[in-house]
C-alpha cells in the first residue's frame, strides 16, 4: 500500500507539551519535512530558544542545542562558523527574538551568518503566560497590558521582516501564517527557500511565521485562527520582504 | 626553543592558538584587546577564526555554540565584560561544555577604571553566574605563566567538560617579558557528546541546561559536584617560596605576588623569617598545599588587589587556626614592596 501521508522522519514520534490547538505542531512538522526532503538530518544543528518551544529539542532528530533566552542567533553563529557545512537553524518566538534577543538577531542578520531563522510571531509570551511581547499588537489585552496595549504607555509593535529586509546581509525576509492550508503550503515553501538559501551559501533566511495561541488570547482554536486572519495579517502583512534572488534579477 | 620578548596579552593569544583554539569570539575591552587584536591577525592564517561580536553577551553564546560542536573555542574580556558573560558561562557550565574565557582584571565597581586590579576574585571562585557551578580558574603570575596556563586549561576543560578561565590582570597582560613556548600538540580530543551534526550514525545528540524535573536537575548537579570534588584532590596548585621555616606566610597570587616575592627576598635581608605562598589555580584553592606551607607560621598576610577576597579561602584553608591579617590596594592601585614590608614588620616579623 503506498504511503501517502506520514511522521517525517526529523520530527520525533513523543508527545508535544504545546497546548490544544497551538500551531507550533505544524512549524515544527513543516521544518522536519523540509529537512527530510533534503535529506540534511544528519547535517543539521537546531538551536532553541527560552519560551514555548524551548523544549524543541526532545521534539527533532537532529542534533540540538538550547540557547539562554534570546541569544539563539549567536549561539548559532558559534555553530555555523565552528562547522560551516552544517546546517544550522534556530526556532525562536516574539519575546525571544524581538525583545531580548533583539540584537542577536539583528547583528547575525547583517553579518549575513549562513543561517534560517524560524521565527513564530504569536503576539504574546505564552511560556510565562501571556503577557505583552514586541509583537501585542496596538489594544490588545494582556496579563500586563490589561487594559490593552497602548502606544502611548507601551509604544507600538516590531515589524521584524520590514526591519531586517533593510540590511544587506538578509538573503530571505518572508512572513508566511499557518492558518489555512494555502498558507501552510506557502510556509513550507518559504522554509524550505531558507534551507536552500543555506545550501547555497547566501546568507542570513528569516521566516517569520504568525501563529497562534489560542490559552493565553482566551480565544478557542478556531476562533484564534479567525484573529490571525481578521487582526494579525492586516498589521502584519504576508509576503516576500527581502529575496536576494529578485533583486538580483531585478537589477 | 625560541625565546621572544612578548606582551602577556599576545604571548597567551598564540599560545592559544598552539594549543589547537579554533574559534575566538571577542568584544575590545581594556586591558585585554591585544588579545582580539592578534588573533585577528593570525587566526585564520592558522585555519581558525576570528570573529568580534556584537556585545560580550553575544561573543558568550557563539563560544556556547561552537563549543557545542566540539572544537576548542576561547574568548577573553575584562571586568565589565566578564559580569556581562556571566549568563552564557553559567549555562555554559549547566551544558557541561568546554571553553577557555580570560579575564584580564581592571579596577571595579561599574565601570571602574583601567588599571590592574584583583577585585573578580570572588566572582571567579564563587559567583561567576546563577546556579550551582564552578569553573577551573588559573591564576599566572609572568608572561611565561600566561602561556603555560591556556594550554593547560584547554586541556582540562576538555578533560572536565567545564569551562576554564585565566584570572589574570593588566599588569600581566600588558607588560613584556622574555616567553618560550614549548612544544605544544594542538589537541582536541574524542566529544561523542558534541552536536556537530549526527551523519546520521547515531542518536541525536542535546546540548542542554534545562531540566524541569528538580529531582533530575538536582542529580545532574550531584554528578557534577562529584568531579568538583575529584578536582579539588588532583587539581589545586600552588607555588611556596621559603616557607619551610617561615614566621609569617604572605599569600598573594599573580602580579601581586610578583611584588610580595621581592618583599619576601627585602623581610629576609632584615632577617624576618618570612616566606610566600602563591595559589596557580584559586578554583580549585590549594588549602592542603596552604596548610602546609603554614605549618610553621605565626601569622599569614593575605596581600590582594582588591579589598580583601582571597583572604576568606586562606582562613578557610587552615580553619582559621593562625590569624590571617590582610594588606591590599584597590581601584587600579598597585601595592608598593615597601607598603608590604612595613605590615609584616607592623605583625611582629621583625627580629
Amino acid at each position: 500500500m503506498a504511503v501517502v501521508f506520514d511522521r517525517p522522519h526529523a520530527f520525533c514520534d513523543i508527545p508535544l507539551h504545546y497546548c490544544p490547538g497551538c500551531t507550533h505542531g505544524i512549524i515544527h512538522r513543516l521544518v522536519a519535512e523540509v529537512i527530510d526532503e533534503m535529506g540534511i538530518e544528519g547535517d543539521t544543528i537546531g538551536v532553541c530558544p527560552v519560551g514555548c518551544s524551548v523544549m524543541a529539542y526532545d521534539y527533532f532528530n537532529c542534533y540540538m542545542i538550547e540557547a539562554p533566552h534570546g541569544r539563539a542567533p549567536a549561539v548559532a553563529t558559534g555553530v555555523k562558523r565552528a562547522k560551516p557545512d552544517s546546517f544550522v537553524f534556530t526556532y525562536q518566538g516574539d519575546g525571544d527574538l524581538a525583545a531580548i534577543g533583539t540584537a542577536e538577531t539583528v547583528h547575525a542578520a547583517t553579518r549575513g551568518e549562513n543561517i534560517v531563522v524560524i521565527f513564530v510571531n504569536n503576539t504574546t509570551y505564552g511560556m510565562t503566560g501571556g503577557q505583552m511581547a514586541p509583537t501585542t499588537l496596538p489594544g490588545q489585552i494582556t496579563q500586563t497590558t490589561p487594559y490593552g496595549r497602548d502606544p502611548k504607555v507601551q509604544g507600538y509593535p516590531v515589524r521584524v521582516c520590514e526591519m531586517l529586509s533593510t540590511l544587506t546581509g538578509t538573503a530571505l525576509a518572508q512572513r508566511v501564517a499557518v492558518d489555512s492550508v494555502p498558507h501552510i503550503r506557502e510556509a513550507k515553501k518559504a522554509i524550505r527557500k531558507a534551507f536552500e538559501n543555506q545550501k547555497e551559501k547566501k546568507g542570513f533566511s528569516i521566516v517569520e511565521v504568525l501563529s497562534t495561541c489560542p490559552t493565553n488570547w482566551g480565544l478557542t482554536p478556531v476562533e484564534a485562527l479567525d484573529r490571525l486572519r481578521n487582526d494579525m495579517i492586516p498589521y502584519y502583512p504576508l509576503g516576500v520582504y527581502k529575496d536576494i534572488d529578485a533583486v538580483k534579477e531585478g537589477e | 626553543m625560541e625565546r621572544s620578548l612578548m606582551k602577556g596579552n599576545e604571548a597567551l593569544a598564540e599560545a592559544a592558538m598552539r594549543a589547537g583554539c579554533k574559534c575566538f569570539f571577542g568584544y575590545p575591552i581594556t586591558p585585554q584587546t591585544e588579545i582580539s587584536a592578534y588573533l585577528a591577525k593570525k587566526m585564520a592564517a592558522n585555519g581558525g577564526l576570528f570573529l568580534q561580536a556584537e556585545s560580550e553577551v553575544a561573543a558568550i553564546n557563539m563560544v556556547l555554540g561552537a563549543a557545542s560542536t566540539g572544537v576548542r573555542v576561547m574568548t577573553s574580556s575584562s571586568s565589565p565584560g566578564i559580569s556581562l558573560k556571566s549568563e552564557g558561562i553559567s549555562y555554559i557550565a549547566g551544558s557541561d561544555l568546554p571553553c577557555v574565557i580570560i579575564n584580564v582584571q581592571r579596577g571595579g565597581p561599574g565601570l571602574g577604571g583601567i588599571q590592574p586590579s584583583q577585585a573578580d576574585y570572588w566572582q571567579a571562585t564563587k559567583g561567576l553566574g546563577h546556579g550551582d557551578f564552578h569553573v577551573l580558574v588559573y591564576a599566572p603570575a609572568s608572561v611565561q605563566e600566561m602561556v603555560d596556563v591556556v594550554v593547560k586549561a584547554f586541556d582540562k576543560a576538555d578533560e572536565y567538560r567545564m569551562p576554564a578561565m585565566i584570572l589574570a590582570d593588566g599588569i600581566l597582560g600588558q607588560m613584556m617579558e622574555p616567553v618560550t613556548f614549548p612544544e605544544i600538540e594542538a589537541k582536541n580530543g574524542d566529544k561523542p557528546w558534541a552536536a556537530d551534526g549526527h551523519k546520521n550514525k547515531r542518536e541525536h545528540n542535546i546540548i542542554n541546561s534545562l531540566y524541569l524535573q528538580p529531582d533530575v536537575l538536582e542529580k545532574s548537579v550531584v554528578d557534577r559536584y562529584e568531579k568538583y570534588k575529584k578536582i579539588e584532590e588532583t587539581e589545586a596548585d600552588a607555588e611556596s617560596y621559603l616557607c619551610e621555616d617561615a614566621e609569617i606566610v604572605v599569600c598573594a597570587f599573580g602580579a601581586t605576588a610578583r611584588v610580595a616575592k621581592s618583599t619576601v627576598n627585602q623581610a629576609r635581608e632584615k632577617g624576618i623569617k618570612a616566606g610566600l605562598f602563591r595559589p596557580k589555580t584559586v578554583w580549585p584553592f590549594p588549602a592542603k598545599q596552604l596548610q602546609e606551607a603554614s605549618k610553621n607560621a605565626k601569622t599569614l598576610l593575605s596581600v590582594e588587589m582588591s579589598m580583601g577576597q582571597m583572604i576568606d579561602d586562606i582562613k578557610l584553608a587552615i580553619n582559621c587556626s593562625k590569624p590571617v591579617e590582610f594588606f591590599g590596594r584597590t581601584g587600579g592601585v598597585i601595592p608598593k614592596p615597601t607598603e608590604i614590608l612595613d605590615e609584616i614588620v607592623r605583625l611582629g616579623g621583625a627580629k
